[in-house]
């Protein structure tokens, strides 16, 4: 550790990992009470379990980029951070807005969490994925307000790198796009077409922002590349994927009230979308070839290698299946679009973020060459644990997202929603055994944490 | 190829291209706002239909629930249960809904359950209301069948 001031990353990255860990819990959850309906009913309902699943996904990627970025940008500035207190003092009300409010989701019935936060002087509850009531979202904004201004004093007394100048656009770009949480029209279809002014152009862009600038910057760590060489691949990436992100949120807007015209931007704009992803496939195996050093912790690079390619497959290729006006016609709303969203999530966000830790975190532990073999060897296990139990939840997911379809949309024998889903229950079984798997995978990498060094010989 | 771009050109494509998207976007959102009344028949937005929409949001529908095909894939699609279970009569469909709201959570075993939610009839009304005015809406054509 070069700065005294990158040590607030840790407990960032640490209770980022115990967020991981319960989301996929309760993806577990989920995936039984989608094989039985009367799991945990009426204790938890499934609305209830699926706001805390992905909630707890939203706040642990963000707790991931923030202790990446406390870590990373004074390295790149060369100086200390402009006020670690302030980063410590964040951490702990980010933590204490987000442990309430989920406690709020499982012990108060959403009606009534609703009526107790306000939500009838400003109604921003009950749409997907922005179901926080109002104090959180304000909570939300004010701390990243208080980070961004910490990067920003950081960034303005240091070095300025291109690595710095990307992440901050991508962290502004998060800022205000979630403003349009706060706007929620009467008219549902306006509602709509704004709530995706946040989802897609969080995911689908600024975080792409921020998950270039982290992958940069533990290439250039890893494989000691040239600056030069490394900053003008960043661009590259982040002008495929500025060029094909924002107006490809018009993918989101072929069947939900929005004009035409969306069917043709939307269709040819993200069929570009994978392009970013294939460019960073390639930028972390060039890097990975013409490095000039060889890191011990080899870890950090395997997992930024597999970042990209997962990355590529679970936001590329998947997104790219169902992504054209003609094929999403049949595939809106369907277990295919659960599908591209847990192979997305999980091989770009969530994979970026081991990347990190596993780079950084030796490192804070005093052990700047790396864990021992023996860690690393655990680690590179839970990895590839980890990476099959996505694909093959992926997988299911997309043979459910079919049969689907196949039932309830082509043809002239249609059955309902609820008795095609019955006919898809052995598949559920097998994405359950998947999530398992990829629980299985976490407890291991957890488990590489703690795997001591083997004794010196003499 | 990339041995023929320079990281200079590569900045001018990431700042020219990423505003030149941004500009579109932006003028196409505002054609969009523009246009969005008309194809959702804003005009027949009541204040029952409005009324409606903050019980979706207060009760979480969205939560197991696709409308419009945008939410949880939990429970069926709502854009068009107005004409799946209501036959497109709106007398027809506000008596379903009273009925099935009030029978809530059915008894059948390992069935996937939806909640009670105590509402009132006016309040369910409401949400019928809601639900009738989306499925008026102009979505392209989607969804592809009546099973949603």
């Amino acid at each position: 550790m070069k700065y005294t001031s990158q040590a607030v990353a840790k407990p960032y990255f640490i209770f980022a990992l115990i967020l991981l860990a319960g989301e996929i819990l309760f993806g577990l959850l989920m995936g039984i009470q989608y094989i039985w309906g009367d799991f945990l009913f009426p204790l938890i309902p499934f609305n209830v379990l699926r706001m805390v699943h992905t909630n707890l996904l939203i706040v642990l990627l963000l707790f991931g980029f923030m202790g990446a970025t406390y870590y990373l940008v004074p390295e790149e500035t060369e100086t200390e951070l402009w006020s670690p207190k302030l980063a410590i003092i964040t951490f702990w009300v980010f933590a204490a807005a987000g442990v309430a409010t989920i406690l709020g989701y499982l012990f108060v019935p959403y009606a009534e969490l609703t009526e107790l936060t306000f939500n009838n002087l400003l109604p921003t509850m009950g749409r997907e994925f922005l179901e926080q009531p109002l104090p959180t979202k304000v909570g939300i904004v004010i701390v990243v307000l208080s980070y961004l201004l910490n990067v920003t004093m950081t960034v303005i007394k240091g070095r300025k790198t291109v690595i710095t100048t990307v992440l901050l656009t991508g962290l502004l770009g998060l800022a205000v796009f979630f403003l349009f949480a706060f706007y929620v029209p009467d008219n549902l279809i306006m509602d709509k077409f704004f709530w995706w002014f946040t989802v897609h152009l969080w995911v689908e862009a600024t975080w792409e922002l921020i998950l270039g600038a982290i992958l940069a910057f533990v290439l250039i760590k890893v494989t000691g590349v040239d600056r030069e060489h490394i900053d003008k691949w960043l661009y590259l990436i982040i002008a495929m994927t500025m060029v094909s992100g924002i107006l490809g949120t018009g993918h989101h807007f072929f069947y939900m009230g929005a004009p035409e015209y969306w069917l043709w931007i939307g269709s040819i704009s993200s069929a570009v979308e994978p392009l970013p992803f294939l460019l960073m496939i390639l930028f972390a195996f060039t890097m990975a070839r013409d490095r000039k050093i060889k890191h011990d912790n080899e870890m950090a690079l395997t997992w930024a290698k597999g970042t990209a390619v997962m990355g590529f497959i679970g936001a590329g290729v998947w997104g790219f299946f169902h992504t054209l006006a003609p094929v999403n016609m049949f595939t809106h709303g369907t277990q295919l679009t659960a599908a591209h969203g847990h192979l997305s999530f999980y091989g770009a966000y969530v994979m970026i973020i081991f990347t990190m830790i596993s780079y950084a975190m030796p490192i804070l532990r005093g052990r700047p060459h790396g864990n021992c073999k023996k860690a690393q060897k655990v680690e590179l296990a839970s990895f590839w644990i980890m990476n099959i139990g996505m694909v093959g939840l992926t997988l299911a997911l997309s043979a459910a997202g079919i049969v689907q379809i196949l039932d309830q949309r082509v043809g002239t024998e249609l059955i309902g929603f609820m008795e095609s889903q019955e006919s898809i229950a052995g598949i559920y079984m097998i994405r359950a055994g998947f999530g398992v798997l990829v629980f299985a995978g976490l407890l291991t990498y957890f488990y590489s944490f703690f795997v001591k060094e083997e004794p010196q010989q003499a | 190829m990339t041995e023929r771009i320079t990281k200079s050109m590569a900045k001018n494509i990431y700042y020219g291209g990423g505003t030149f998207a941004l500009m579109i976007f932006i003028a196409l959102t505002f054609d969009t706002v523009h246009q969005i009344p008309k194809r959702s028949n804003q005009q027949n937005m009541t204040e029952s239909v409005v009324a409606g929409k903050k019980l979706w949001e207060k009760n979480d529908c969205v939560g197991c629930h696709t409308i419009v095909g945008e939410g949880a894939y939990y429970a069926p699609e709502l854009m068009n249960v107005f004409q799946r279970r209501g036959a497109s009569d709106e007398a027809t469909f506000k008596a379903y809904m009273q009925g099935w709201m009030a029978a809530q959570p059915l008894s059948a075993p390992n069935r996937r359950k939806m909640p009670q939610f105590h509402l009132t009839p006016a309040e369910v009304d409401h949400l019928s209301d809601f639900l009738i005015w989306t499925s008026k809406v102009n979505a392209n054509d989607w969804p592809p069948t009546i099973e949603g």
